[in-house]
């Protein structure tokens, strides 16, 4: 379980974060939804560790400030933004960066075919023996998705939940593969790990987050299930769009929503 | 444009490599890098202005129970065992060195283009070098007389060390470092240590100033048993770690919060990291003066053919490093015989050229 209570992230004499209490429970897919600039990433780069934050932060119960990188590393991996490369590695490489620190939690026979597991996880079957320089973002989103998923490969590992962190895993992603990257995530929670995933596409967070927060200039403006929490108001308030959830465009206009997917 | 032929390379690389995995590829590129460096140090020690033979040497190498000891003269074992043997092991230590420290620079610095001697790492260990070979009787005495022959070394490590420090504080913000301000910034601190090293052989004697001269060009003449005693500890040391750092250097390449992020101690890492490239460049310019551009020219060469792997960069670096300057050196002793050209303009002006050409070749990656 991550208990994060109080947090709160100042740089450079500026306070970003403000106050902000937050869990998320094994075998919970959580999102983090926001306008641009209200901290979502900040506050992800504290729960990581790379920030120094006030306020506790605890990852199964032990305090993140007081882990080392690798105990860290056996608990939770990060997905970033986007990651470019000064030498050309090859996209297998890159993969296989994630079995670093030893913890995938793969079977002894599964850990040397790994990094092509994972590639065929995230749709790039192929794709190993290509320099990742040569990838196109929305590909090299996916080669460092499959190292990520390398680091925790099982998502229980010596009865310890573990955890991804995803800092906006579709941004450039077409829509089969929004919805692939999502259904691992997905498929990750419900074997037993965590998830938390910021997210900006709203119709994706209702169709797979267990619980959205919804972060404001730096505060928690909301948090709960896709059910509770997006409504018109919240919407108006946070995003400063006069949006109506779950209205149809009059006449018609087409409209394409995730969730029919596989209708 | 220019940055297509590049690809043009690296897809050709790829296609012999559909699985992407070129560790096969990297430990044969090894072993054979151990034979090429056997066979440059057996032509090293048979090379000169004597006579005996590579298989002389061989023989007398290999049967040195007596069985065929007339192999070599007498005259012969002399010059090979106690003037080219130590200059063989010199080069091999120096030439190991500097190619591993350009390849963990760059590794540290997430760039091709560090390298100590480029970055003022050189510079400043001159400086530490120059202190003590001027000031060595005067001023820093208490230095000299505490060290013995350490404190060449010594000293021209702790220079290196601090132009690496404040160059990295310089040149590293909140984890990216600007490859623009690590070149500039690199230029400033090597001046910067030019000016100082330039007021200290102001005020140096005639004997002390043929020393400096000779030393400032880079060479390999000179080397004595005395010398490696010296700086050979320092060396090996900072090449034992190497294989420690590779598998970090591998992380960094996916920046400092990533490497962090996959279990990496980042800071504790850099610094370790720093300490390694100093003490092997310091302790390399104490003993041979400024040899520069083996640290950019051999990781790079290697990088096309078996990949940005520092498992596999770092050793295969060493010994193309030795082997190289192994080479560089047989043609310092040649190219105008009997007299002998400085090892440090042989390496410049191949290597110069070489770093333009790199240069070209990633203009579109360098936002200068």
């Amino acid at each position: 379980m991550i208990e994060a209570r109080d947090v709160s992230v100042s740089i450079g004499g500026r306070t970003i974060i403000r106050n902000v209490d937050f869990d998320v429970r094994p075998g919970e897919l959580a999102a983090i939804v926001g306008p641009n600039g209200s901290g979502k990433t900040t506050f992800l780069k504290a729960l990581a560790g790379d920030l120094a934050h006030d306020g506790s932060i605890r990852l199964n119960g032990r305090d993140i400030s007081r882990m080392r990188p690798w105990e860290a590393a056996a608990l939770r991996a990060v997905l970033p933004q986007q990651t470019a490369l000064s030498f050309p590695f090859t996209v297998r490489e890159i993969v296989k960066l994630g079995l670093l620190g030893g913890r995938s939690g793969a079977l002894a026979g599964e850990a040397e075919r790994l990094p092509e597991r994972a590639l065929a996880r995230v749709d790039l079957d192929g794709f190993a023996g290509r320099f990742y320089q040569e990838l196109s973002g929305g590909e090299q989103q996916r080669v460092q998705l499959a190292r990520v998923l390398c680091q925790v490969w099982a998502p229980v590992l010596e009865a310890a939940p573990r955890y991804l962190f995803l800092d906006e895993p579709v941004s450039s992603l077409d829509i089969k593969h929004q919805l692939i990257i999502m259904n691992i995530a997905r498929d990750f929670a419900r074997r037993g790990g965590g998830v938390i995933a910021i997210l900006h596409d709203l119709n994706l967070t209702a169709m797979y987050a267990d619980r959205v927060h919804v972060i404001h200039r730096g505060q928690l403006a909301a948090a709960g299930s896709p059910q509770e929490v997006l409504s018109d108001d919240l919407i108006a308030r946070v995003f400063e769009c006069k949006l109506k959830v779950g209205v149809l465009p009059a006449g018609n206009v087409p409209f394409v929503l995730p969730q029919s997917a596989g209708m | 444009m220019v940055e297509r032929s590049a690809d043009g390379v690296l897809t050709m690389t790829a296609a012999r490599n559909p699985d992407g995995d070129r560790s096969g590829r990297a430990r044969l590129a090894i072993l054979s890098l151990c034979v090429v460096l056997a066979v440059t140090v057996l032509f090293s020690l048979a090379s000169g202005a004597s006579d005996a033979s590579a298989v002389a040497v061989l023989r007398d190498w290999l049967f040195q129970s007596g069985l065929q000891a007339d192999a070599l003269s007498a005259r012969d074992r002399i010059i090979v065992y106690d003037i080219r043997l130590p200059r063989v092991v010199l080069g091999v230590l120096i030439g190991a060195a500097l190619a591993v420290s350009g390849a963990v620079m760059q590794g540290l610095f997430r760039n091709p283009l560090a390298d100590p001697g480029i970055v003022g790492v050189s510079s400043g260990a001159s400086l530490g070098a120059v202190a003590i070979i001027v000031l060595g009787g005067t001023a820093l005495a208490p230095f000299t007389a505490a060290l013995g022959i350490y404190a060449l070394p010594l000293a021209a490590f702790g220079g290196g060390l601090a132009v690496t420090l404040l160059l990295y504080r310089v040149s590293t913000r909140r984890g990216q470092t600007s490859i623009a301000t690590m070149l500039l910034a690199g230029i400033a601190l090597g001046a910067m240590a030019m000016a100082f090293t330039g007021m200290l052989i102001f005020i140096a004697d005639d004997r002390q100033l043929r020393d400096l001269t000779f030393w400032s060009l880079g060479s390999l003449a000179g080397a004595t048993w005395g010398k490696i005693a010296a700086a050979g500890p320092i060396i090996a040391a900072a090449l034992a770690a190497a294989p420690f750092l590779a598998r970090g250097l591998n992380a960094l390449a996916l920046g400092e919060a990533a490497a962090s992020h996959l279990g990496v101690p980042v800071q504790r890492f850099k610094y370790a990291a720093i300490v390694a490239v100093s003490a092997s460049v310091g302790a390399s310019v104490a003993m041979s003066g400024g040899i520069g551009f083996v640290g950019i020219v051999v990781p790079h060469l290697l990088r096309l053919v078996i990949g940005p792997d520092n498992r596999y960069l770092l050793p295969a670096s060493a010994l193309l490093g030795a082997s190289l300057l192994l080479l560089a050196d047989a043609v310092s002793r040649t190219i105008v015989a009997p007299a002998e050209l400085p090892i440090g303009i042989v390496t410049a002006a191949v290597g110069a050229p070489f770093f333009l050409w790199i240069l070209l070749r990633k203009r579109g990656l360098i936002d200068l």
